[in-house]
């Protein structure tokens, strides 16, 4: 009888051992949490010096996370929501559902950065991926002018798609609005996310689609193809500062505070180039093959509080002229 | 004192049913109308999403009633091994998932399907399903089998006579017979299937692309999982509300919404049969078939791959179904028991209604008090069983008002209380009805892709969501295995409730 109830109050015991290990839930977009994706190997890490579980939820994609965590509001179980942008980070702070991240890192980005409360995890220069033997194009008036046919992503629930209208915004101006309806022709469909827009170009669906200048090191490390290229504008190229912070109400503010920091140590940055296919934000090495890739002529970023302004016209614009 | 007990437990769960559908539909709405940001208008984007919703279901339901009309000819003048078959294959689509039959039509019209490989081979450019195409092509793929079963009813309601008066008179049958029926028939078939799909969503999800074929229900979730724009979303759905009750009202003076009738197997012998006729029923046959054919071939051998989430979705799918099941017949059984026209007209409502404004509606509700991703299924629940009701009312209605005519009387003499009445008398005799309804409502619901969509995470996640996603990520063979199984659960729980009502107290 008493070795019973020994054995009862051990297993209690370890029971409530088990279900005291914290468990870290991040917010994020779908291709990050896949399993070639950085999700994996992030969470191996992280899990190896937290004592936690480290949980990645994927939400479509970037920009519908923002939507997402605003439909929960401040119930939600996120502790981290991770895959913004800097054309998102405005609206963000502006729900207050984000609390400061206190970390201090050595960033490498092609942009200065102080914001206290978003803290960036990787970037990259927004691109047209293709073939390498696609006649190509270095202007949005070229592609729209060519028989080209492209995916692109829906800006409203993908950071990629919203960043290409800050990037025909940036690089025409007043001009935008007529260079999308000019490219309506072009455009074979508008995916919700990245995940779908790049599957249907891999599929042959189209001649390019929208992505990062990134991209072809995946088909020349992970496949050994050096067929993919991306184009370069003119213009230049509009980046990407992807970004991440911590939930106001986190139920677990020690162990978010640790993943933040986490996010630029060598644990989390060097996962990034081969799984994320981005640019890392400090000072890692990269892999062979990022020295093979198009370099933008220059690098264009509307500041976050330009880009909040503009965002809601640029839509409308974008959806006026592509439903005609 | 019996009497009055009766009449009680007749008209309470009644009316308890009628506000309840009454809060699901203009409580809702309500709730949405609240908060709409009138003020605000709409944008350019929005009416092209109304014009889009608007057009595309008028183009839908023209296609698919032209098309019906030579099928369904062919069907009322031959006689042939398998007929009986192909009217039964006619009435498959109404319990389908639609993602099924989505990526189904991908297999056979997509980039790498069957028709584009054809095309190839004879040097003809690709042509891509995505878009406003893709759209009327899945909403045809779901009506026609529809169209031609109305239009079948229609044929077949010419008496015989009527056929060999015209013969002996050497009349021409199309212009004295078959016409005018066509212009008796044609408008209901046209407005049923223009209804059906004003309120489309899952297809325009996966075949729109983009803001050219976006409908207003993807537009309302859209502005929710998008853009969290809620006065947006409310006022779209207040122009979805207007939309389908202006096409329902005009549908409810023009027709009956009646889609099972029985007869079908009453042929004339016909003289005047053309060889086009089989070419009408091979083409609708294979148009049928094809895609799902191509399911089975693509999904079974990735059945053993499928992950532990997809069979959890499923599981979350069949307590889904289960539940929204109980309350349908719970909800259809009372309305039935009172019976009358305010009864019927509510049993009806939920026909205009669209899934997405309920859902719209109940998150406003819940929203300040709840996560509503924690209320994502009970909330489905609710939906599917609402949606579900207008078709279990209609097999119901009429069974129980039959029992109460033929059994009332004597139920009084015996003074038989109300639940003895319940279950010695009207149970056993609505078995047939009440199974049948069951099956449908099982199907329906484990099927759906509507409002789950909106607040659903993973962690929520039915089996047309996941395999939703797993397109999207382009894993085609396992969205196939999923595909597999979720046309197995929808068919299959139709077949099961169906045949548990073999074997009914009157049919002996």
């Amino acid at each position: 009888m008493k070795t019973t109830l020994l054995s009862v109050g051990a297993i209690l015991c370890a029971s409530t051992a088990i279900a005291q290990t914290p468990t870290l839930n991040v917010l994020t977009y779908d291709s990050f949490t896949s399993e070639w994706g950085p999700g994996p190997a992030i969470e191996a890490a992280f899990e190896a010096e937290c004592a936690c579980d480290l949980v990645f939820t994927g939400a479509g994609d970037g920009a519908a996370l923002l939507a997402r965590l605003q439909l929960e509001g401040i119930r939600t179980d996120a502790d981290i929501v991770l895959g913004l942008d800097t054309n998102l980070t405005a609206a963000a702070r502006d729900t207050g559902l984000f609390a400061p991240h206190g970390v201090t890192a050595d960033l490498n980005l092609p942009v200065a950065w102080d914001d206290d409360t978003f803290l960036p995890f990787d970037w990259g220069y927004l691109a047209f991926v293709a073939e390498k033997d696609t006649p190509g194009v270095t202007s949005f008036r070229a592609l729209a002018d060519s028989d080209l046919k492209i995916v692109i992503q829906d800006p409203r629930s993908s950071t990629p798609g919203l960043g290409l209208l800050m990037w025909v915004h940036a690089a025409e101006g007043d001009g935008a609005a007529q260079i999308w309806a000019d490219l309506a022709d072009n455009i074979v469909t508008v995916t919700p996310g990245w995940t779908e827009a790049y599957n249907l170009f891999l599929e042959g669906e189209a001649d390019a689609v929208l992505s990062y200048t990134t991209s072809p090191a995946y088909h020349l490390i992970a496949e050994d193809d050096d067929s993919k290229t991306s184009w370069g504008f003119d213009v230049g190229n509009y980046l990407q500062v992807e970004v991440a912070a911590k939930v106001t109400g986190t139920d677990q503010p020690e162990l978010a505070d640790q993943f933040m920091a986490f996010i630029a140590q060598p644990g989390f940055q060097n996962v990034i180039p081969e799984t994320n296919w981005m640019y890392p934000a400090t000072e890692v090495s990269l892999p062979d093959g990022f020295d093979t890739l198009t370099v933008p002529s220059k690098g264009l970023l509307l500041s976050a509080q330009d880009a909040a302004d503009v965002r809601d016209a640029l839509v409308e614009t974008w959806r006026a002229a592509l439903s005609q | 004192m019996a009497r009055r007990a009766v009449a009680i437990i007749r008209s309470l769960p009644a009316w308890l049913t009628a506000a309840l559908v009454l809060a699901l539909t203009l409580g809702t709405l309500a709730a949405v109308a609240w908060r709409a940001e009138v003020g605000r208008g709409l944008s350019a984007g929005d009416w092209s999403a109304i014009r889009f919703t608007v057009l595309q279901a008028a183009a839908s339901a023209v296609v698919s009633v032209v098309l019906a009309i030579p099928v369904a000819r062919a069907l009322a003048r031959r006689q042939f091994r398998g007929r009986g078959a192909l009217v039964m294959l006619l009435g498959a689509p109404f319990i389908l998932p639609v993602i099924v039959a989505v990526l189904g039509l991908l297999a056979v019209f997509g980039r790498g399907g069957l028709l584009n490989v054809g095309l190839g081979a004879v040097g003809v450019a690709p042509v891509s399903i995505y878009g406003a195409g893709g759209v009327v092509l899945a909403h045809v793929f779901f009506n026609l089998p529809l169209a031609v079963r109305l239009i079948l009813q229609g044929w077949l309601s010419i008496p015989a006579e009527r056929f060999r008066l015209a013969a002996q008179l050497n009349a021409p049958l199309w212009r004295v017979l078959e016409l005018p029926m066509l212009a008796r028939h044609m408008p209901g078939a046209l407005l049923v299937v223009f209804l059906i799909c004003l309120t489309s969503f899952a297809v325009a999800l996966t075949l729109g692309g983009g803001p050219r074929a976006t409908t207003v229900e993807l537009a309302i979730w859209q502005a929710i999982r998008f853009d969290f724009d809620l006065g947006r979303a409310a006022l779209l759905a207040c122009v979805q509300f207007a939309l389908c009750a202006m096409a329902a009202l005009v549908a409810w003076h023009i027709t009956p919404l009646d889609g099972f009738g029985s007869g079908l197997d009453r042929t004339v012998a016909r003289w005047d049969q053309s060889r086009w006729d089989w070419v009408w029923l091979i083409l609708v046959t294979l148009f049928l078939v094809l895609p799902l054919a191509m399911i089975l071939w693509r999904g079974v051998p990735s059945l053993p791959d499928l992950g532990l989430d997809i069979y959890r979705a499923a599981g979350r799918s069949v307590l889904v179904a289960l539940a929204a099941t109980a309350l349908t017949l719970g909800a259809a059984l009372s309305l039935s028991l009172r019976g009358g026209l305010l009864v019927g007209m509510i049993g009806a409502l939920p026909l205009a209604a669209s899934a997405l404004v309920m859902g719209t509606g109940l998150f406003l509700m819940v929203f300040p008090f709840v996560n509503p991703v924690t209320v994502a299924l009970p909330v489905t629940v609710c939906v599917n069983a609402f949606m579900a009701l207008p078709f279990a009312l209609r097999l119901l209605s009429p069974t129980v008002a039959d029992i109460r005519a033929d059994y009332g009387r004597l139920a009084a003499n015996l003074a038989l209380g109300p639940w003895a009445t319940l279950r010695l008398i009207i149970l056993p005799r609505v078995r047939k009805s009440l199974s049948f309804a069951a099956g449908l409502t099982m199907a329906l619901s484990i099927g759906d892709l509507g409002v789950v969509a909106l607040f659903a995470t993973p962690a929520q996640e039915t089996l047309p969501l996941a395999m939703y996603r797993l397109m999207g990520a382009y894993r085609m063979d396992a969205a196939a295995g999923a595909a597999v199984l979720l046309l197995f659960l929808a068919l299959g729980a139709f077949w099961v409730c169906d045949s548990r009502g073999q074997g009914d107290a009157d049919a002996g």
